[in-house]
């Protein structure tokens, strides 16, 4: 298989340390990080012509490299950005940067901040997704599922699985993810037998989610993908807006993903997973603290409202705790739902949002996309009706599924 | 002869100058190429590890970027063992530049704060400026000298 060449547009890995572990992360995936090669003039010029007056010279060099690649002198199969947390002026360049590739070329692009604790692992996914989009357009392009096929989500929080045949989902299973493979085995028996097919009838697998590899391997999956590029390709099958621009938000339980879509590809992408309190174990806690189950607290948000709870902190710790001060203050459980809802949404809005094109439709899926309140919270923020599809809990398997479904005829 | 920090730090010129007049030059073992291959302008030589930016934390708190720390790991202890410096500000690439513009203006700030006889100079913009410029870093050099 050919190396997948991933241009390096950065400002401050080697001295953060990191390099080596974007390095460790391409390798994995089996792609090579390169620096586009320009001289000193060149960087004068591509930064001039760009416009943005930066001062660092290493972000001017990270400019004239970007302007190189939408020039087309120097060639890759996909840029990675990379600069340092917390430095402002890097921010500009990486979000300006990343849209006028994403504009201007067909070069699937990602932007990262590091700081000097980031990891191969933590780089992983992204530059899988990288890689994916750079190789499998065409398996990516795939818009009708054929056969019978199985796809399975292994999640952080639950693992799903879906069962497709000819175009329709006939199969499903949902279960809290516990033991990866017991839980994967679980889920995939209650699709299969909703479906009324046996293993041996099914002709195609694929695998998405955390314990991709591993439930992948087991099973003998035919396709073992990243959750960006199989969400994306789920997201826009189930909205049915496979052609044109799409924005597909995913809030997972251990991290979100934000994803600009073109024709059922995405073009750009971020993916947050530090903090809890973005993600839907904010809401699992929420639930808890109320009484209630997860399945409830949607509804429940929908009755409150946010603005009735001061929320001090977006932190999973003393965010629940002003919850359980509005609770003793006299709140409603509705408001204090609704805040939670609030919370996460606001956090996904500021973080994850602001680093990819907001282009409606703006479809909502995963788990979390079944708590209305969340979805209403996110829609208030973008000030768009957000779509959720049906079956939006299974979009992982939905689309490996579907994409697992060009591995019939060999694609 | 005196221990001179030099800023750009990648300047192999003003590295030459001072080390032709006795003194010992702190200053990056890097230099800046016509063409560039690597992922920055003055990319170090050596594998920077985490741990670089952690001692960083000397120079500059953990709110501020970690390439800033990771620099700064480096400079910083060049700035304290100087005896002398000499500033270049707005140099141009080839003379000698160094990447990160946050860094750049810690390592001005230290350097002029510091105790120690500092040479500011503009980069030059024409021939007159130029030998001007040649000119004050000898005197600055020569300075040096005879007051040891």
């Amino acid at each position: 298989m050919t190396k997948v060449r991933v241009a390096q547009l950065s400002c401050g890995p080697e001295y953060s340390g990191v390099q080596k572990e974007i390095d460790e992360a391409a390798a994995a995936v089996d792609a090579e990080i390169f620096y586009p090669d320009i001289n000193l003039a060149d960087i004068r010029r591509g930064s001039n012509e760009f416009g943005l007056d930066v001062r660092s010279a290493d972000l001017k060099l990270a400019i004239a490299r970007g302007k190189a690649l939408v020039e087309g002198r120097v060639e890759a199969d996909a840029v990675f950005i990379a600069t340092c947390f917390r430095c402002a002026e890097a921010a500009i360049v990486r979000n300006e940067l990343r849209r006028y590739i994403h504009e201007n070329s067909r070069l699937p692009v990602v932007s990262y901040s590091f700081t000097e604790r980031t990891t191969a692992g933590t780089l992983l996914t992204r530059m899988e997704a990288l890689t994916t989009i750079a190789r499998r357009r065409a398996l990516l392009a795939r818009e009708v599922q054929e056969g019978t096929t199985l796809g399975v989500d292994s999640g952080s929080s639950t693992t799903k699985a879906v069962v497709m045949i000819d175009n329709e989902i006939a199969g499903t299973g949902w279960l809290p993810t516990t033991a990866v493979m017991k839980s994967a085995q679980d889920v995939i028996a209650r699709a299969l037998d909703e479906a009324g097919v046996k293993m041996a009838d099914v002709e195609a697998i694929g695998t998405t989610g955390y314990g991709r590899f591993l439930v992948g391997k087991e099973i003998k999956a035919d396709l073992i993908q990243e959750e960006l590029t199989v969400n994306s390709k789920g997201a826009v099958y189930l909205a049915d807006t496979q052609h044109g621009p799409s924005t597909v938000i995913d809030i997972g339980g251990m991290d979100n993903k934000a994803i600009s879509v073109q024709d059922g590809i995405p073009g750009s992408f971020t993916m947050g997973g530090i903090c809890a309190g973005a993600s839907g174990r904010f809401l699992e806690m929420t639930a808890k603290r109320l009484g209630v189950d997860i399945t409830e607290l949607g509804p429940l948000a929908m009755k409150g409202t946010s603005g009735n709870v001061p929320m001090n902190s977006y932190c999973i710790v003393f965010g629940t705790q002003s919850l359980v001060n509005a609770l003793a203050a006299g709140s409603t459980p509705e408001d204090v739902a609704a805040a939670a809802c609030h919370s996460v949404a606001e956090q996904v809005f500021e973080q994850q949002l602001q680093e990819v094109d907001i282009k409606e439709p703006v479809i909502m899926v995963g788990g979390t996309s079944l708590i209305q309140g969340l979805v209403r919270a996110m829609g208030d923020l973008l000030q768009s009706t957000v779509v959720v599809p049906h079956h939006s809990q299974y979009i992982g398997a939905v689309g490996s599924a579907l994409l697992a479904s060009g591995f019939i005829k060999g694609e | 002869m005196a221990k001179v920090f030099i800023y750009p730090a990648t300047s192999l010129i003003l590295s030459d100058l001072v080390a032709r007049f006795g003194h010992t030059p702190l200053s990056a073992a890097i230099q800046i190429r016509e063409r560039i291959q690597t992922p920055g302008l003055d990319s170090p030589p050596l594998q920077i590890t985490p741990e670089e930016p952690k001692k960083g934390l000397k120079y500059a708190a953990v709110e501020v970027p970690s390439g800033v720390r990771g620099r700064m790991s480096l400079y910083g202890p060049m700035i304290e063992e100087a005896e002398a410096a000499i500033i270049i500000n707005d140099a141009d690439y080839a003379f000698g530049c160094m990447g990160c513009a946050r860094t750049n203006e810690l390592i001005k700030f230290l350097v002029r704060s510091s105790d120690i006889p500092v040479l500011d100079l503009n980069y030059p913009k024409n021939e007159e400026e130029g030998e001007e410029f040649v000119a004050a870093i000898h005197a600055f050099l020569k300075r040096l000298e005879e007051s040891r």
